[in-house]
């Protein structure tokens, strides 16, 4: 028995295998190794699993709590809300869907924006929504991150955008998929203005979030065993009708094909993100790069 | 037996039993004065059938014109709307991907950089073609080709076709994602002329990665969307058999796209669809293509890169 089993009550023990029977709010038990502990231990070690070091799903403002120092904390831009322009039903209307999901969240929509400071440095930082309509990509996401480029270019900040995303929200069909269009032209424009844009990617990001702003990092930081990638493993298996190799599309593989700059644990990324921006920052001049 | 031919939709298939008629009317080796009347007839009548058909198409059935079988591609119009083409291979990285035709091209009087997708027409040709789905080899190819374009200050046309991006193993490990993000930096903010054309199936990122430009416009009977409609259907209806609901949702038709300003101009195409006169459609996008280059190259490229940017950052619709 490990140090683990043998302070967990026997109902819990005996359960273990069976998924869903930890009773909710009290227990937490990991989707990796199924190690069950105190969601209050599990959440005191910023979601992420001591036994197996799983980085679990975080809310986007929890993050900014992890992230941004407590001084001069402000979120931004909440005022931009979702439309449904084009009237989309499926099995239901997706007008009622969002406003079930803004009441179930507590949310506008899938993205949170702050302006504030890390380790003292001041930022604008984009913090994706997962739970969400999983994160996706619409209208309002689009708007958020390019005004937040503004604000970024307006103080001469550093831009940090935590990408979580399922991709575009195929709700708001082809206003969605141009949102991959406006957030990379708007950092285009940071990119000019030679201000750091760091893009941590996390469990997961893909699609048209992955192919747009969360790929567009002057650095690229993926949280550890992060699903990162394009199209989904589902579909690339059923299309290549062979079984996906061990570990694709997870940081890990990233990494070794050279598409990610470092993975980065959730509990140094306080430190390491302004290191980087002060590094990139301590010979700033403001004079435009030709693109 | 009614025979069924794949080359015809569903929904054409009346026609081919009238051609069929006509057909065999007009090979007839006795023809009469009163076989020539029965097929100004029947000519008449497969007009008038032609225009009830493809007055009142649905969504669905627009997107199923949009990857019709006999639609033409990239390489069909080619030779029938410019004066030269010299094609250009390769990302100068890893490899050539037959996805995507890229080279210079001489339209009347304007020499552009052409960068367009590719299905296959048979078997063999679909695969080699990857079925138009590129990979990131592609999208760098072309990426290569916008640099060399604004270097020599050449407009770019783009022609869309794509099913979307390719779902492999290998695009992955190449970073797919990577790939279409950064043509999408570099579109925006290109010092040249864009003209994107989706003149079949526009799907996805696949198809916005050479589709950021100046001026976006649609065959009248292609679509574009965030996802397909098979896709969006089994998504969010977990049933591929309502796509043809999906296809409606989703508002993937030229006529919509305009209606919301997401595109700039719709291209006619002939009566029953581009496929069946090549030669009408090529002339169609002929003269609406050298129309648009002769007015985008008019505007002084500053003011164009500036209207550019204002139109990408207008995407959206919200409330505040
Ligand atoms: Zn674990």
């Amino acid at each position: 028995m490990s140090w683990l089993d043998k302070i967990l009550p026997s109902r819990i023990r005996a359960n273990k295998k069976d998924k869903g029977s930890v009773p909710e709010g009290l227990w937490h038990k990991c989707s990796n190794c199924e190690t069950v502990i105190y969601r209050a231990e599990f959440e005191k070690n910023l979601n992420v699993c001591p036994k197996c070091n799983h980085h679990g799903r975080i809310s986007a403002r929890k993050r900014a709590d992890i992230i941004l120092d407590a001084e001069g904390k402000i979120e931004i831009l909440n005022d931009i809300k979702p439309i449904d322009v084009l009237n989309f039903k499926d099995k239901e209307k997706y007008k009622d869907k969002l406003a079930t999901t803004q009441k179930k969240t507590g949310e506008n929509d899938a993205m949170v924006v702050y302006q504030g400071f890390i380790n003292k440095i001041p930022v604008i930082a984009c913090f994706f929504e997962y739970s969400f309509f999983g994160g996706s990509m619409g209208s309002v996401v689009g708007e958020k991150f390019s005004i937040a480029v503004k604000k970024c270019i307006e103080g001469e900040k550093a831009l940090i955008c935590f990408s979580a995303s399922g991709g575009a929200r195929m709700q708001e069909s082809l206003f969605s998929l141009f949102q991959m269009a406006k957030t990379s032209a708007a950092l285009n424009s940071l990119s000019n203005k030679r201000l750091p844009y760091i893009s941590i990617l996390t469990d997961p990001t893909m699609g048209g979030v992955s192919a747009s702003l969360a790929m567009l990092g002057d650095i690229n930081i993926a949280e550890p065993n992060a699903l990162i990638g394009f199209a989904g493993p589902r579909v690339i298996e059923q299309t290549v009708g062979e079984k996906l190799p061990n570990g694709f599309q997870r940081s890990e593989f990233l990494q070794e094909h050279g598409s990610i700059d470092f993975i980065l644990n959730r509990s140094e990324q306080k430190i390491k993100i302004s290191e980087i921006i002060s590094a990139l920052m301590s010979n700033h001049d403001n004079e435009e790069t030709s693109r | 037996m009614k025979e069924f031919n794949p080359n015809y939709l569903d929904f054409e298939q009346p026609l081919l039993e009238l051609e069929n008629k006509i057909k065999q009317l007009h090979n007839d080796p006795e023809k009469t004065a009163k076989s020539e009347a029965a097929m100004e007839k029947l000519n008449k009548e497969y007009q008038n059938l032609t225009k009830k058909i493809f007055d009142n198409l649905s969504d669905w059935q627009i997107s199923q014109l949009a990857r019709h079988p006999l639609r033409p591609y990239s390489l069909d119009y080619i030779p029938n709307i410019f004066d030269s083409f010299n094609e250009l291979h390769g990302d100068r990285m890893f490899g050539d991907d037959p996805a995507i035709v890229s080279g210079l091209a001489k339209i009347d009087n304007h020499n552009i950089v052409f960068i367009g997708h590719q299905k296959g027409r048979d078997a063999k040709d679909k695969v080699m073609r990857n079925f138009g789905m590129s990979k990131p080899e592609g999208y760098r190819k072309a990426l290569r080709m916008m640099r060399l374009a604004e270097k020599f200050n050449l407009p770019v046309v783009t022609f869309i076709d794509t099913p979307g991006a390719y779902p492999g193993i290998d695009a992955e490990s190449r970073n797919q994602s990577q790939a279409i993000a950064e043509n999408l930096f570099v579109m925006s903010n290109l010092k040249t002329q864009i003209i994107s054309i989706i003149i079949g199936e526009g799907g996805s990122g696949g198809a916005l990665a050479i589709g950021v430009g100046d001026r976006i416009c649609m065959l009248q009977n292609s679509i574009y969307s965030v996802i397909s409609p098979e896709g969006c259907a089994s998504i969010l209806w977990k049933d591929s058999k309502k796509a043809e609901q999906a296809a409606e949702a989703l508002c993937i038709t030229s006529g919509k796209l305009l209606n919301h300003k997401l595109i700039d101009l719709i291209i006619p195409e002939p009566l029953g669809g581009a496929h069946r006169d090549l030669t009408a459609m090529s002339s169609s996008l002929k003269i609406n293509l050298v129309n648009l280059l002769d007015e985008i190259t008019e505007i002084n490229i500053d003011d164009l890169i500036l209207q550019r940017k204002k139109k990408i950052e207008s995407y959206g619709e919200f409330e505040i």
